[in-house]
């Protein structure tokens, strides 16, 4: 689903704060695949994820989508195949429109948005119907706007309007930093189960090594800007919590 | 009486202003600069067509075309050339100005010779009432145009863009292009303000858009705070509220003249107002 050849993302270039921040990674996700990426902090985990995006692009090297080269491709042009959900909360939504707004929107990613009114009785119910099944009570509050709502909630909602439109790759920035433990187990538990029933290529980033050792069918180590671990699926589930700990100390 | 039906008037003709202060406001969380001079502009081009006996229906589709020139080039400026928003609508409104006197030629055309939609249409004798009936079903037009655009997908998109930038983009909408065509939007409603005050007033100065764009602040300003107290969340009562704000800002100046306040100071009146309007929402959190 997903090829990285050769990429290298320098910042700066040049200037006494080069960074290099991906240096050099091929990477092959297969369709389905979960991929669970942890690392310290500036090892260029975020970059990778960025450049998957779309959001910056790579100094060199080129990436592929579902056999698309999507390498000069801006982010906006990428989302008919990728939805993102973001560490803050606030990024994934627009707080001062309505969650029905939200939701028309997420409806129509992969698609123009033309002059026509898209939401009518037909689409509330269908939004509504989704919203039941986090079961966070919120299906009767979709007038509501976003803002009004808690991080946990939006982080939920995120994830499920990445799914309201046919999507392919799903992108999981540190989905739950920003979260209390109960609202993170909620938003991890939603995302594993959409990428199940959707059947999706995901990608999670991820700092909470419990999270990483949960979910997932194969795991990455990042550190500087290159992969210093892969294991695939059968390796992944040999693994133990404590060998996840090992790594960073 | 009749000193209130002019600032009722007045604040009809500059609703079209609010509400493109208000758009702007959607998608920069700023309020665009551009507006001082397409203003301008929209009155300029309206002297100038009316003095060389243009027709009157092709008038209103040119200044509204100007406006969005303006305000498309302010949005090319901004997200092409990376150059923040506040800074590029200076730009553009300083280099308009000098757009504006090349087209007049002269600081001052009136136009009390000429014909305007005032003295052609005639829906009632007096002429007060006369141009509050058309100003009036131009105001409506516009709310009913904006509000239905604004519950469209395209305009709910634009309102998302100044909300979250990040998020809009990974729903797969170019905000630059949103960006231009808001702007565009935007100015050419300003410029529809500067097209109908020119005819009221009967002349068009250049100088009538110095500080205009705190006009449309104050305006969107007073209907925001109304929305936040209220929790309003209609597209069309925030509309109807923003007009009502450009209405409420004109009867205030106009309160302010009657009591006798020196027409010099109306300028250092408008920006205190404007203050007091904006720092009252911040007092009021404060507090709870």
């Amino acid at each position: 689903m997903i090829q990285i050849t050769n990429v290298h993302k320098i910042f700066n270039s040049g200037k006494p704060n080069q960074v290099n921040a991906v240096n050099g990674i091929n990477l092959k996700i297969k369709t389905e695949e979960f991929l669970v990426i942890v690392g310290a902090n500036g090892s260029g985990k975020t970059t990778l994820l960025d450049l998957v995006a779309g959001s910056i692009s790579p100094t060199s090297g080129n990436i592929i989508v579902d056999d698309k080269d999507v390498t000069k491709l801006p982010d906006y042009k990428r989302s008919k195949w990728i939805a993102r959900v973001f560490q803050n909360p606030m990024s994934g939504t627009a707080s001062d429109l309505s969650i029905l707004d939200n939701f028309r929107l997420a409806t129509i990613r992969t698609r123009p948005k033309g002059l026509s009114i898209g939401i009518n009785e037909t689409f509330k119910n269908q939004v509504k119907e989704k919203i039941s099944t986090l079961g966070l009570g919120l299906e009767n509050k979709i007038e509501q706007q976003m803002g009004t709502l808690s991080g946990g909630q939006r982080q939920a909602l995120t994830l499920l309007m990445s799914v309201m439109d046919n999507c392919k790759v799903l992108l999981l920035d540190e989905p739950t930093a920003a979260l209390d433990p109960r609202s993170a187990e909620v938003v991890m538990r939603t995302a594993e189960e959409l990428i199940r029933d959707y059947r999706l290529t995901a990608i999670l980033i991820t700092h909470n090594l419990k999270d990483a050792y949960t979910y997932g069918n194969r795991i990455i180590l990042m550190g500087e800007g290159q992969i210093q671990k892969d294991l695939d699926a059968g390796e992944k589930g040999a693994l133990k919590q404590n060998d996840l700990f090992d790594w960073f100390s | 009486m009749d000193f209130y039906l002019t600032a009722l008037l007045q604040g009809l003709c500059f609703s079209a202003l609010a509400l493109g202060i208000f758009i702007s406001m959607k998608i920069f969380n700023i309020p665009d600069i551009t507006t001082d001079g397409s203003y301008t502009l929209g009155a300029v081009v309206t002297a100038v067509m009316i003095t060389h006996h243009q027709p009157t229906y092709i008038i209103l589709p040119v200044v509204i075309v100007a406006g969005g020139l303006a305000g498309a080039l302010t949005g090319i400026i901004h997200t092409k050339l990376k150059i923040n928003a506040l800074l590029a609508g200076i730009l553009v409104m300083t280099a308009l100005y000098s757009v504006n006197l090349t087209l007049m030629g002269t600081s001052n055309l009136p136009l009390n010779n000429f014909p305007t939609i005032f003295n052609l249409l005639n829906i009632s004798a007096d002429p007060n009432h006369n141009t509050f009936w058309i100003v009036s079903i131009f105001v409506i037009i516009i709310t009913i145009l904006i509000g239905y655009l604004l519950k469209t997908d395209f305009g709910i998109a634009m309102r998302a863009t100044g909300n979250s930038e990040s998020m809009i983009r990974s729903l797969g909408v170019n905000t630059d292009r949103m960006k231009i065509t808001g702007l565009a939007l935007a100015n050419a409603l300003t410029a529809v303000s500067g097209y109908l005050i020119s005819q009221n007033q009967g002349f068009t100065d250049i100088s009538m858009g110095i500080g205009i764009v705190i006009v449309g602040l104050g305006s969107v300003i007073i209907a925001e705070t109304l929305i936040n107290w209220f929790r309003i969340t209609s597209v069309w009562l925030s509309l109807i509220l923003v007009l009502a704000g450009a209405v409420i800002f004109q009867l205030v100046l106009a309160i302010t003249l009657e009591i006798g306040v020196d027409a010099n100071l109306l300028k250092l009146v408008t920006a205190g107002f404007v203050l007091v309007i904006v720092s009252l929402p911040r007092l009021n959190f404060k507090s709870r």
